[in-house]
Order: C-alpha cells, then sequence, then structure tokens
C-alpha cells in the first residue's frame, strides 16, 4: 500500500495505490487523516486507480474520510476508480452518494 | 447425492489482521487450477477477505493473544467446476445471524466499518450459509461456480 499526495492551491489529491482490506484501510487512515489535516483542502480527491484490491475494509474507509471531510467543509470525489474498487462502490450503492469523476 | 470432489485443501493461521491478504491469495491460488476468468478469482479473493476479516474482527473481538486466535480454512473443488469455501473460527460467534447478515448492520461504533461484509459475501458467491453458536465459534460456507459448464 502507498499513498502519496499532490496539493494544489486549496485542491489536494490523495492516490491510494495497491491492496485495501481491514489490514491495509489501517494505515490508509491514518496516512489520509493526516494529509487532510496538514493541507486543509476545500476539494479532497481520492484518487483509487492504482487499487488492484478492494474489500468492505475500503468501503469503511471511504465512508469514514467523506464524513471526515463533511465535518471540515471540504468537498472529497473519489477519482478514476479501479475496476476493483468500482465493483465493491457499486454493490454498496455509494455510486450514487459520493461524488465519482473519471479520466480526469 | 453429494458431488464428486476432485481435489480439496486445508489450512490454518493465526487471526491477525497480516494474514487477511495470506488466506485470500492461497484460496485464489488454488481456484485457479480450475482456470477461472479474472473476475470470479477476484470475486474469490474478496470473499475470503470479508469472511476472514469477520473473525479477526468480531469472533475474535478484544483477545489480546492472537496465537490463540485460530482460524481454519477448507476448500474443495468439484467436478462440475465449483469451489466450496468453509472458513471457520472458535470465537465468540453471533446471537443473531439474520441481523448480523442485514446490510449496513454492525457494531463497530467508531465508524470505519462499513457493515457491508456480508452482503458483499452475498452477492459475489451463488450461496452461502453461516453457521453460529455464541462462545463455540462461526462457520461460513461459500459456494461459486468456477467455470460455465
Amino acid at each position: 500500500m502507498e499513498i502519496k499526495a499532490e496539493k494544489n492551491n486549496e485542491v489536494t489529491v490523495a492516490f491510494v495505490k495497491g491492496e485495501i482490506d481491514h489490514h491495509n484501510a489501517r494505515i490508509a487512515r491514518e496516512r489520509l487523516d493526516e494529509i487532510i489535516a496538514t493541507d486543509t483542502p476545500i476539494c479532497f480527491g481520492l484518487d483509487l486507480s492504482g487499487v488492484t484490491f478492494c474489500d468492505s475494509s475500503g468501503l469503511g474507509l471511504v465512508m469514514g474520510r467523506m464524513r471526515k471531510c463533511q465535518t471540515l467543509g471540504c468537498n472529497m470525489v473519489v477519482k478514476n476508480p479501479s475496476d476493483a474498487a468500482t465493483k465493491i462502490l457499486e454493490i454498496a450503492g455509494m455510486d450514487k452518494i459520493l461524488r465519482i469523476e473519471r479520466g480526469i | 447425492m453429494a458431488e464428486r470432489l476432485i481435489n480439496n485443501m486445508k489450512f490454518s493461521f493465526d487471526g491477525r489482521s497480516v494474514n487477511e491478504g495470506f488466506a485470500r491469495s492461497t484460496v485464489a491460488l488454488f481456484a485457479a487450477q480450475a482456470d477461472p476468468s479474472i473476475g470470479v478469482i477476484s470475486d474469490i479473493k474478496t470473499v475470503v477477505s470479508e469472511a476472514v476479516t469477520n473473525a479477526i474482527v468480531h469472533g475474535y473481538a478484544g483477545r489480546e493473544n492472537r496465537a490463540e486466535c485460530p482460524i481454519y480454512i477448507s476448500c474443495k473443488l468439484t467436478e462440475s467446476g465449483k469451489i466450496i469455501i468453509k472458513i471457520k473460527d472458535k470465537g465468540k460467534g453471533i446471537s443473531d445471524i439474520k441481523t448480523a447478515m442485514q446490510p449496513l448492520f454492525t457494531t463497530d461504533e467508531g465508524g470505519e466499518r462499513s457493515g457491508m461484509g456480508f452482503t458483499v459475501m452475498e452477492s459475489f458467491t451463488d450461496k452461502i450459509k453461516v453457521l453460529s453458536k455464541p462462545n463455540k465459534g462461526t462457520t461460513v460456507v461459500m459456494e461459486k461456480r468456477l467455470k460455465l459448464r
């Protein structure tokens, strides 16, 4: 699991690469929360294009970050979810709740 | 009549989160003998990960000594091209299975668990059975067709 972030004015995009399961989600949560706290973006992009595996722990991770962003008055956007991430988001109906952008 | 089996395997490991990846990859490798599609392999990895995570997070909740938290997995391949995966723990069990299997149901108050584990298992397999007794443990049995006949 690898996470890197790019900040551009008030927009921060975090790129998650690797497998998201319960074990890795803990590490990812800490890292993403640190990025959000440090950058305090107005828009936070969570790029899931590099996610090779995702189970319901990944859903928890995305939902948790969405709530966190909401409380901070920041808009969260899921960007380019991989097939593995898309399938789980769709099963949970989260593709209807989240803002998802592809190809940007 | 019981289906004829063409192969089976068993393994067990400590209920530590670091073993989630090991468990799903091992089952996926076993299933790969039947030459399923990448999508089917991906579904198998996901459901194994869900059941093993449930055992670690809920079955053995609050247990410090993880060397005493065994998880047992057995897999069978049938002649008709199905895989039967059994995942068992000796944890605290589930008192109300029906409620536990409801979408979005979670006992986690921290808000980081989605409560979608069983829903994912049901969606990604052809059949699922959950057997549990309080303080005895939980067994999840899942069946999935690997190849079209």
